[in-house]
């Protein structure tokens, strides 16, 4: 393999088109784990939570969580796949420190759920993403490797392994090739993984947090000359974890793999490591040597055979899809496609979402997420569902603006006080002390003090240049360090000047 | 007649009537195994006081009133696959050697539940792959009717204790033979029941698909009482039959032949077979006749393909089921000396710690896993299984039960076959078809061969959950040759 030059990002789409392909694992939310009785809680001290069987002691046994398969089936038919009627768990057999039994409970040639869709929205396009399979494993330990520069196995002084995390229930969501998605290939696997990030959301089957490694992500790519019908050698980036890194990997490995093709060397079929700080993926185990996992069905198991009424049950009890709810919200907050699409991309809906049902106008709710809290979101680097503020607070500072105690800058002021962490809006109002003032008499008193202050402004207003009133407010709400409501402000200054409107 | 005489069925009607304690049983019982241990060796770990610990334990729960079953405080040994938390286990393998469980299978579980008290773990061949405990990493067991030759195996430590009056009942697992082949060897019942009859949570894995626990005793009725202790439903084991536990002990209780059908399994004679083996076999269907059964001849062909088919089937899984045995959790830790990877341990560990049979099988196994050669071995072999399931279906619309000689030989001498892996697979060619199908069948003394004077085994076979056929057939036959004979079979094995 030649090192290759990375060939910039347009002119690789100028002369190759690409074909993704993503493997996504969500790690399901159950009590249990997949084949015992053992927890699942996230972050619990290391090998607390573990038993004869998810240690793969001599003679236990697996026995399938039931919750995990319901959960599995209706992750399928919300992805429009066709539910088996009968199927099997497999053995994978491979050795490996994190694993146990040194194999690996999953599917092979009979998945729980098969051929379905997802549509996502780019640009206002829906490009269709289909769904190959998708099936039911279990997680493996986690392994730390201490020593050695790259935190990996390899140049480790040793290893220490967690096993809490083996036999959490894993569900393996595979697209089929992705063809046809051009210059937009890595916005497209961002929107896929957002979408199915969403859905698993809206299931209630996941916390899907990429950041845990509840939901991980593999992102295939390969490249074809432009006009070629052949697809090229594939690599496979392996554990990318989050959103954004989905679209960077995505680029990167284009990049990286028109620069091989262009100097006319040959992509290796291997796995690639991504890596977040540079934006760029490693070369891993090559694929070409390939593991022969020597699968055979898992003869401590019993076949799986949902029953097609339970499934039907299954598939009318499923909640509203989040394109859906999308569409719905859209019309019902009266949003252009543009505007939703922002919100989207943004992770705002929900938010918003829960504004409206604590009070607030659709409006008001997704001025500030999309506005001010956006900007703060970005300016620290956060998400906006991590700043350190509830829909249930935005909604009761729509209420103080909309009821006249705080204005706009005000508000803003309120929020600072938020996240800041100085407590709820009303306890911000009352220590930083934002009222408006809504006292007409000192309102009055500091009217007074600025027409004397500002007499030239106040002649041009009484010789009727009304729009010299301006400045008046302006000073009063200075004089009043903006506490003042501005428009009881111009009210009472063209009262004083014997003026109207 | 002195207590370690007595069948298990006796002794648990004493202990619930107060005749005789549950410590004077295990106490008479420990003291036979500190005579005849050092010359059958059929018992890899000993206790004396783990075991009075539990008879003392089950007297106080008697003298406090418990209802406890027909077996309460009778002894029982216990296979060393089977993990216990009081006792060591090692599936008779160095790799786990010194392992101490942190928990009781369920049929141990069950023993202890039914007041049982377990008098120590037996030997085996390693992971339970053998015919004749030869495999065992710690020793061979010796035939207590001949010391030179093998109890059967892999259970040939259970049917050794058994056989040699050191415990009145053992626990057995049968894979491809490994109770019945034992069990004929040694002149004692020896049931493989349907599988998932009994549970395999807490048996370490050998065949997961084939591996059945199953009770050894001295007499039918007494088998039945066992099997009926620790089988049934068990949540832990997702292959375990959620169906009520047949009716064994009244089957035991029942031994009328009557109107029954029996196939005589045509494939199951001729050569390969010992004369005095088919002698007494023969002799045996006569016998049935006599007692007022229908017998006919049944063909099964493909019965002769069973032997091929478990030889890719119980090794592929084996070859999967020992992958845990890689030094990172528990057992044998070999070359861990800081310089070395956990793949480089893994692989001197797992080269030190297994046997030379037991490489040989996930060799096998993992031959016939693999791409490209999984349809041709594995795949294959599961088409067979099918084939068989079927012919034994088919058999059983003519007929309630099939029978044949247990194993082709009587024991064979300790060395003879142990570096002839095929003389030695022979020797469960006639069980493995049950195990194939999830059948259940029995093995019952049917006499001595004329040539060795060594016991012969009459095999029992009954459709999945039809277990109480076997165990009818098998007490019918059993009372019939007492009458002849004025008592037991192993009543003519020498003392030892």
């Amino acid at each position: 393999m030649t090192a290759g030059t990375l060939m910039p990002y347009d002119e690789a789409l100028d002369r190759f088109e690409p074909v993704l392909g993503l493997e996504t694992h969500v790690e399901l939310g159950t009590r249990s784990k997949m084949f015992c009785g053992c927890k699942t809680t996230f972050g619990a001290p290391p090998n607390t939570q573990v038993c004869p069987t998810c240690l793969a002691l001599p003679g236990a046994l697996p026995v399938a969580n039931a919750a995990a398969i319901e959960s599995t089936i209706r992750i399928g038919l919300a992805l429009n796949c066709s539910i088996a009627e009968w199927c099997r768990f497999a053995r994978k057999n491979y050795f490996y420190p994190d694993m146990p039994k040194n194999y690996q409970i999953s599917q092979y040639d009979e998945p729980l759920c098969f051929d379905g869709y997802v549509d996502v929205e780019i640009e206002g396009q829906t490009v269709r993403i289909e769904i190959e399979r998708v099936h039911l494993e279990e997680d493996t330990g986690k392994s730390t490797h201490v020593g050695g520069a790259t935190g990996r196995i390899h140049g480790a002084d040793y290893s220490i392994v967690d096993y809490n995390r083996a036999g959490i229930p894993l569900v393996e969501i595979v697209t089929k090739p992705i063809p046809g998605t051009d210059r937009m290939a890595p916005e497209v696997a961002r929107a896929y993984v957002t979408e199915l990030r969403e859905i698993m959301r809206s299931l209630g089957v996941s916390d899907v947090r990429m950041e845990e490694g509840s939901l991980r992500c593999d992102v295939n790519v390969s490249l074809m000359p432009r006009g070629s019908a052949e697809w090229g050698t594939r690599t496979e980036t392996k554990n990318v974890n989050s959103l954004r890194s989905v679209e960077r990997a995505v680029r990167s490995e284009i990049e990286r793999q028109a620069g091989i093709l262009a100097e006319g060397g040959r992509i290796v079929q291997e796995t690639r490591h991504f890596h977040e700080d540079t934006g760029t993926t490693t070369s891993g185990r090559s694929k070409e040597e390939a593991q022969d996992y020597r699968y055979f069905p898992e003869p401590d198991l019993v076949p799986i055979a949902p029953d097609p009424a339970w499934v039907a049950e299954l598939k009318a009890a499923l909640p509203e899809l989040p394109s859906v709810r999308r569409k719905r919200l859209q019309a019902e907050w009266g949003l252009s496609d543009l505007d939703m699409q922002a919100m989207h991309n943004a992770d705002a809906i929900e938010l918003v979402e829960a504004t409206v049902a604590a009070g607030a106008p659709a409006a008001d709710a997704r001025k500030w997420w999309m506005g001010e809290l956006a900007r703060r979101a970005n300016e620290t680097g956060t998400t906006l569902a991590d700043l350190p503020i509830t829909p249930a607070q935005i909604a009761r500072v729509t209420e103080l603006v909309a009821s006249g105690s705080l204005n706009d800058k005000l508000a803003r002021e309120v929020l600072d006080g938020v996240l800041a962490g100085e407590g709820t809006p009303d306890e911000v109002v009352e220590r930083r002390g934002l009222q408006i003032v809504n006292d007409e008499g000192e309102l009055s008193a500091i009217i007074d003090q600025v027409l004397a202050d500002n007499a030239d402004a106040a002649e041009k207003v009484k010789a009727g240049k009304i729009a010299a009133a301006g400045a008046l407010v302006g000073g009063v709400m200075r004089a009043s360090k903006g506490k003042a409501d501005a428009a009881r402000a111009r009210q009472l200054i063209l009262e004083k000047l014997g003026v109207s409107d | 007649m002195s207590l370690i005489r007595k069948t298990a069925a006796e002794l648990g009607a004493m202990i619930a009537g107060g005749e005789v304690s549950a410590v004077e049983v295990a106490e008479a019982h420990l003291d036979r195994m500190a005579e005849v241990e050092p010359k059958v060796q059929a018992f890899l770990h000993v206790d004396r006081e783990t075991t009075l610990d539990q008879a003392r334990a089950v007297d106080a729960r008697l003298r406090a009133g418990e209802k406890l079953g027909p077996l309460a405080g009778v002894p029982v040994a216990h296979k060393d696959i089977f993990v216990t938390r009081d006792m060591p286990t090692t599936a008779g393998s160095k790799i786990l050697e010194g392992w101490r469980p942190p928990y009781d299978a369920t049929v141990t579980a069950r023993l202890r539940a039914a007041g049982l008290v377990i008098l120590g773990k037996t030997n085996l061949d390693e992971f339970a792959m053998g015919s004749s405990t030869e495999n065992s990493a710690f020793g061979a067991t010796h035939n207590p009717w001949d010391l030179t030759r093998v109890p059967g195996g892999s259970s040939g430590g259970s049917s050794a204790a058994v056989a040699a009056y050191e415990a009145p009942l053992s626990t057995g697992t049968d894979t491809g033979g490994s109770i019945r082949q034992p069990a004929s060897v040694t002149g004692i019942v020896g049931m493989k029941p349907t599988y998932g009859g009994s549970s395999r949570y807490g048996l370490i894995a050998f065949a997961s698909s084939l591996d059945t626990p199953g009770p050894f005793a001295r007499n039918v009725l007494d088998a039945a009482l066992l099997q009926e202790a620790f089988s049934g439903y068990d949540p832990m084991d997702s292959t375990s039959v959620d169906q009520p536990v047949p009716a064994v002990v009244e089957a035991a209780r029942n031994p009328d032949v009557a109107g029954m059908r029996i196939g005589v399994v045509k494939e199951f004679a001729g050569e390969g077979y010992q004369p005095g083996v088919l002698a007494r076999y023969n002799e045996a269907i006569q016998l049935l006749e006599s007692l007022g059964a229908k017998v006919v001849e049944i063909s099964c062909p493909a019965f002769r393909t069973a032997l091929p088919a478990y030889y890719l089937i119980a090794p592929s899984e084996c070859s999967s089921n020992l992958a845990r045995f890689d030094a990172m959790r528990y057992g044998l830790r070999v070359g861990d000396d800081g310089t070395r990877s956990a793949e480089e341990v893994m692989a001197l560990t797992r080269a030190a710690g297994f046997g030379p049979e037991v490489k040989r099988r996930v060799m096998l196994g993992t031959y016939a896993l693999s791409s490209g050669y999984y349809d041709a071995y594995y795949g294959q072999a599961q088409k067979v299984r099918t084939v068989i399931s079927r012919e034994f279906e088919a058999a059983y619309e003519q007929v309630d039960v099939l029978v044949s000689p247990t194993t082709p030989t009587t024991a064979f001498p300790i060395g003879e076959r142990a570096d002839d892996p095929m003389a030695m697979y022979l020797a469960d060619l006639c069980t493995i078809p049950s195990n194939l199908a999830g059948n259940a069948a029995i093995s019952v003394p049917c006499g001595l061969a004329d040539e060795d004077n060594l016991p012969v085994g009459l095999q029992i076979m009954a459709p999945v959950l039809a277990d109480d056929r076997c165990y009818r057939v098998g007490a019918a036959v059993e009372k019939a040759l007492e009458g002849r004979w004025g008592g037991p079979l192993l009543a003519k094995a020498p003392e030892l």
